[in-house]
């Protein structure tokens, strides 16, 4: 059914929308929470044969046990450092009972009224400047549950889904869930906010190197929160929450769909249903899903299997000793680094590329060559296909891919053929230059002979060349460029016309 | 004397999937309320000064390093499933959605 939308400026007009996230981080430990098995959102595991990577707690065999992973916590507690949160003297882990295949032991492993961090704020930028600080509520340690797959009915869907394939060896995967507090005052700008919030935690969890933060591989997961209430009303309006956004531009996206689809629904007299919402990355569009139950009917209760987590005084400063720049100010230090003017560095924020940009440059390419690269060509494809351009190739491809230019192997064509080769998975740029054959020619007699019959085909240049109009050659450049396949230095090509021309 | 009504035993039984009779349901929402009650009074002994407990062992930071210990083979984890295609447990296609 095709939601009926209000324009989002009127929506605006009649309505105040007030935003709240709930951002899921997988921690990049070598094992799960709970449990030494390996832990696919660490590097080594990726990409591994379903249920393979579980033991008897994955499962949730009778008789098995949790121990905490001192790492997750210490990754936890930077984390809740990093969102400039308190971190509890004594915080400890709850059951979130429930009944779903995807948690074999018929609860999840969480944390309730003791988190591990609680009460801080984080300070985003929008990107024309403006400064936003998005106040936390908490950050809590979890576990993440297996992963369904539907089969039969319709797209992998679960409406009319005949059975369902279950892997089990996310379940246990470390998880931090940040809650944001109601954030209010958005306005116009709630889409552009949501986007930029979720890039800040993303920014925040690569620089403390605790997770690989890749939304489309499922490390940083966010469920958006929207409730409108009318102009002058102090109570707060009915929400939503959508999941299933798996990208930066989703999030954007959704926070601006359920504004339009929520403001028709209440201008038309309508209710809002308090439910989840499905997150449709195809058609933009957002579809109901579960109604959203009361918390207490999770019963929460303390997990007596475990020991309350009391992080010391010393440990918690000694992390805080340890913690990255802020990402405001880690913004204001990349511009000035780079020496990039405020359209260019806008230009790199807009389209969520300060990390690409800056793990592009750490890999050895000059910053410019990187902004060209990341919000030139890989922007244009990415838009294209619609996705984000992180997503295309690895940032360490974009700097060897300017090194084989600056070593003169191949011209900005030829690179950008060998770039189509990465993007299509065909290995590195110098694996896809050796496998399509791809290379500047610096044969120079190959050269000279190419010139000279070009020059031969059109001696009416040749003259002109020869009378001084040098910027005639152009035309024996484009042909000698052509003969060439494009794989010569156009500007060694030039002066092999010259030259020539001149003999 | 707690409130526990015939209405919240037959939820919490929805939500913990037991199936119960009404004669069921008439005895444990007498039990129940019997239990909160016992609960009401030790939280009457359990003044301001002790603190909740959750664990009769005053202990805490019970930890493991992060190293990679064994795992289970694929004979091992399909052993006891009702139903699975040797790659993945097979479950009955469950209306609602994932928590």
């Amino acid at each position: 059914m095709k939601d009926k939308l209000m324009d989002f400026d009127r929506a605006l007009e009649l309505f105040e929308p007030v935003l709240g996230f709930e951002v899921h981080v997988e921690l990049g430990t070598r094992t799960k929470m709970f449990s030494a098995a390996p832990n696919p959102a660490h590097p080594d595991f990726h990409d591994v044969e379903p249920n393979t990577l579980v033991d008897p707690l994955s499962l949730g065999l009778p008789g098995s046990l949790p121990v905490v992973n001192a790492l997750a916590v210490r990754h936890s507690i930077a984390l809740g450092l990093a969102l400039g949160c308190e971190i509890a003297e004594s915080s400890r882990f709850a059951r979130k009972n429930y009944f779903y295949p995807d948690v074999p032991k018929n609860y999840q492993i969480s944390q309730y009224d003791e988190p591990i961090a609680f009460e801080g704020q984080v300070e985003i930028e929008l990107a024309d400047g403006r400064q936003v600080t998005i106040p936390i509520e908490r950050a809590h340690m979890e576990e993440d549950a297996g992963k369904l797959t539907h089969v039969g009915g319709s797209t992998g869907r679960i409406q009319g889904a005949e059975y369902s394939l279950v892997d089990y060896n996310r379940a246990g995967v470390p998880l931090v869930e940040i809650v944001t507090k109601p954030i209010f005052g958005a306005e116009h700008d709630a889409p552009e906010l949501a986007k930029a919030y979720v890039a800040a935690i993303r920014d925040i969890v690569l620089s403390l190197g605790i997770s690989e933060a890749r939304m489309e591989r499922g490390n940083l997961r966010c469920d958006a929160n929207v409730s409108l209430r009318p102009r002058g009303q102090e109570r707060l309006g009915t929400r939503t929450e959508t999941k299933n956004v798996n990208s930066m531009r989703s999030v954007e996206r959704a926070v601006r769909y359920e504004i339009q689809r929520q403001a028709a629904i209440l201008a038309d007299g309508g209710t809002i249903t308090q439910e989840t919402r499905h997150w449709h990355e195809d058609t933009g569009t957002t579809s109901a899903g579960r109604v959203k139950s009361d918390a207490d009917d999770y019963r929460y209760f303390p997990e007596p299997d475990l020991l309350p987590v009391q992080p010391s005084r010393e440990l918690v400063e000694e992390l805080r000793a340890l913690l990255p720049e802020q990402p405001v100010a880690r913004r204001r230090r990349l511009k000035g680094d780079w020496g990039f003017s405020d359209l260019e560095f806008q230009d790199v924020v807009n389209g969520d590329m300060l990390h690409v940009v800056e793990a592009t440059v750490a890999a050895g390419a000059a910053p410019q060559a990187a902004r060209k690269w990341w919000t030139g060509e890989l922007a244009r494809v990415a838009n294209e296909r619609g996705v984000d351009a992180s997503t295309l190739v690895e940032p360490a491809h974009v700097a060897e891919l300017q090194r084989l230019i600056d070593e003169g192997t191949l011209t900005d064509r030829l690179a950008r053929q060998a770039l189509e080769g990465v993007i299509a998975g065909e290995g590195s740029p110098s694996e896809v230059a050796a496998a399509r054959g791809l290379q500047v020619v610096t044969d120079e007699s190959a050269l000279v002979a190419a010139v000279d019959e070009a020059l031969a085909a059109q001696p009416d240049v040749l003259q002109k060349i020869r009378d001084g109009k040098v910027q005639a050659a152009g035309a024996v450049i484009g042909a000698v460029m052509k003969a060439m396949r494009g794989q010569a230095d156009a500007a060694r090509v030039r002066e092999i016309v010259l030259e020539r021309a001149s003999s | 004397m707690s409130e526990i009504t015939r209405e919240e035993v037959q939820h919490l039984a929805g939500l913990a999937r037991i199936a119960l009779t009404d004669d069921e349901v008439t005895s444990l929402t007498s039990e129940l309320s019997k239990i909160v009650d016992a609960i009401a009074e030790v939280r009457e002994v359990a003044g301001p000064d002790v603190p909740a407990t959750s664990h009769p062992v005053p202990m805490a930071n019970v930890m493991r390093d992060d190293e990679v210990g064994e795992t289970l083979t694929r004979e091992q984890v399909f052993a006891g499933a009702p139903s699975h295609d040797g790659e993945r447990f097979r479950v009955s296609a469950i209306l609602g959605e994932e928590q």
